[in-house]
């Protein structure tokens, strides 16, 4: 914000801000952070009085739906620029970027397979059959009509990453198909209930309504135990990108089978051995079998600050903080090492730890300017500790694909530049 | 599996419950009933015994003819892929370090191949393909594969009746397998 445009009136200032609001938010934000960097040395710095002060701020209603500083425009989604095409694909979450355990949705990691559709929930059903009583159909309006919860959970694809070089170097790169949000919905067991079930239904298959009608096929224990149909995500209905306007949510099943555009409930027998689950999202084994149904994802975590590609600036104290996660539960510990594996300490945990959802946690470190590797390690309620890629590797082979839940580590060097440790 | 226990228990109630319930009203009177035409149009699920496939058939050469059209210019000429999966080839290779994941070498069902090909593909406009030319496609790619012959004809019977090379190489989820 320039002073020759902010002193010169308020018919310029309207003129501007029309300029503004017209313009691409990269333009807006160009123009912003060039006049910025022009005063900002000194000119707003004690004693003197910064320029924001000086004249009235944007009018309520500039921007109807909030978006982010234009300071903040390099906190975008880790899309790759060379992928061999983007309709089957993914972009990641700037996880380093990133405070406390809630993804903002539109920083939410994305992966669809037909691209995303772009759904009238006017004209959106949910179709339940197969092994039930009563086949039904459902508005979104009808499933909003059932009793609602909230719940906090995480979400991670569930190759993330593979075990083959090379390695990411930021933590979006390495972990950022991970997000967490607060999801609202109804629990699919009242849904199933209501058709009905059939003694011998084992299995419900899911079915999205995108171009890639991707489908998979849930245990009916889970879709008893903790699985929804969730409309919201963060308060707000969800995203396109996300599913809207409906979509099945398995706390701590991995990604794939949370299937976005929900429009079919099949309640079978047996599994629909869909390509989904038969030729991708099986895990290859060294001897050439293969891992099927393997659904959850295992206890992990990261730490976010500092990590690959952030720089510590001078020696002294610099907290230590990631997430830590686990499909089988809650986060029972997390312990840090700051000397390359050789001894671990406890982190804090930040309130609240929840089942099956992001934990924070932080630990103080004072850096005395010499190289170090430092490193995270999540233990879960069940007392699994996350292990190595080593320990990983060893068991699993580098074809495996999926499922890597290995500690990663990285290397803070003597000029505090931080970088992938394994790389 | 510690969630075969828990919710086994889970399910036996829930079972109780929908038995008991298969005469009664639904619990919250929601939503309507799925006529079984609109079932019939939607569910197009098919199961790894050929359940569901539908009526028709399709033969190799009319699925080459197909395949040029529709798929090649993604997954190549002869299914060696490209912007789209590699289809073809990689049998005896699933085991060794270097393992090439194709139709012929990893996938455990043929039926598979329908159900996936008629829901998704080809990706700029599936569910274009007529029941026929799905399952010509799936005799071209099963051909390429070495798994039936230039001269076949695929229908339901015979598209659930291949044994994919593959097929009994899965095996359950053994983790944690990292203590």
């Amino acid at each position: 914000m320039s002073n020759t445009i902010d002193t010169s009136g308020k018919f310029a200032r309207s003129t501007r801000r029309r300029f503004l609001q017209g313009g691409s938010a990269v333009a807006g934000a160009a123009v912003l952070g060039a006049g910025a960097s022009a005063a900002a040395e000194t000119e707003n710095l004690p004693p003197n009085v910064p320029d924001w002060m000086k004249s009235p701020g944007d009018p309520m209603g500039s921007q109807p739906y909030g978006a982010p500083s234009p300071f903040e425009k390099g906190v975008i989604k880790n899309i790759s620029n060379n992928l061999k095409q983007y309709i089957s694909a993914s972009g990641r979450t700037p996880l380093q970027e990133l405070d406390g355990i809630i993804t903002p949705n539109g920083l939410f990691y994305e992966r669809h397979h037909g691209g995303v559709p772009t759904i009238d929930p006017a004209q959106h059903r949910l179709m339940l059959h197969g092994l039930v009583e009563r086949p039904l159909i459902f508005t979104v309006d009808d499933l909003r009509r059932f009793p609602s919860e909230s719940r906090i959970h995480f979400l991670e694809c569930s190759g993330n990453p593979g075990y083959s070089k090379p390695y990411g170097k930021t933590a979006s790169d390495l972990v950022g198909l991970l997000s967490c949000a607060e999801w609202t919905g109804v629990s699919l067991k009242l849904v199933l209930q209501e058709a009905g079930l059939k003694p011998e239904a084992k299995w419900v298959i899911a079915e999205g309504a995108d171009a890639a009608a991707l489908t998979r096929s849930v245990p009916i224990e889970k879709c008893l135990e903790d699985a929804m149909l969730v409309y919201s995500q963060n308060g707000e209905r969800l995203r396109p990108q996300q599913g809207y306007p409906l979509r099945l949510l398995l706390p701590g099943f991995e990604g794939n089978m949370n299937v976005k555009w929900l429009r079919r409930l099949h309640v079978t027998a047996g599994p629909a051995y869909s390509r989904e689950e038969t030729s991708k999202y099986t895990d290859l084994l060294p001897d050439g079998t293969a891992r099927e149904f393997s659904f959850y994802m295992e206890a992990k975590s990261i730490i976010t600050r500092p990590s690959g590609g952030q720089r510590l600036g001078a020696p002294g104290f610099h907290e230590i903080t990631g997430i830590a996660w686990s499909g089988h539960g809650k986060v029972k510990r997390v312990e840090v090492s700051v000397d390359d594996g050789k001894s671990w300490q406890e982190a804090r945990l930040q309130e609240p730890v929840l089942t099956r959802a992001l934990t924070r946690f932080r630990f103080p470190w004072q850096w005395d300017g010499k190289p170090a590797v430092i490193q995270s390690r999540a233990i879960d309620e069940t007392g699994y500790v996350q292990p190595t890629l080593a320990e990983l590797l060893k068991v699993r082979g580098e074809n495996y694909f999926y499922h890597n839940n290995a500690i990663w580590p990285w290397r803070v060097a003597a000029d505090g530049e931080v970088t992938n440790a394994l790389a | 599996m510690r969630w075969h226990e828990i919710c086994g228990f889970a399910l036996a109630i829930s079972c109780s419950v929908g038995v008991s319930e298969a005469r009664a009203q639904s619990p919250y009177g929601i939503g309507r009933p799925a006529t079984a035409a609109e079932i019939a149009g939607w569910n197009i699920d098919v199961g790894r015994d050929g359940s569901n496939l539908p009526k028709g058939s399709g033969s190799v050469s009319h699925g080459r003819e197909v395949f040029a059209q529709q798929c090649a210019s993604c997954h190549g000429d002869n299914g060696e892929g490209g912007v789209g999966d590699r289809l073809v080839g990689g049998q005896g290779t699933i085991g060794t370090a270097k393992p090439v994941r194709t139709v012929g070498s990893y996938w455990p069902y043929a039926p598979t191949l329908f159900d996936y090909i008629r829901r998704a593909m080809p990706q700029n406009a599936p569910q274009s393909l007529s029941d026929d030319d799905v399952y010509a496609v799936s005799a071209y790619i099963l051909n390429l594969n070495g798994l039936i012959g230039a001269d076949a004809t695929l229908d339901a019977t015979s598209l659930a009746a291949i044994k994919m090379p593959n097929r009994d190489k899965f095996v359950g989820d053994a983790r944690p397998d990292v203590k």
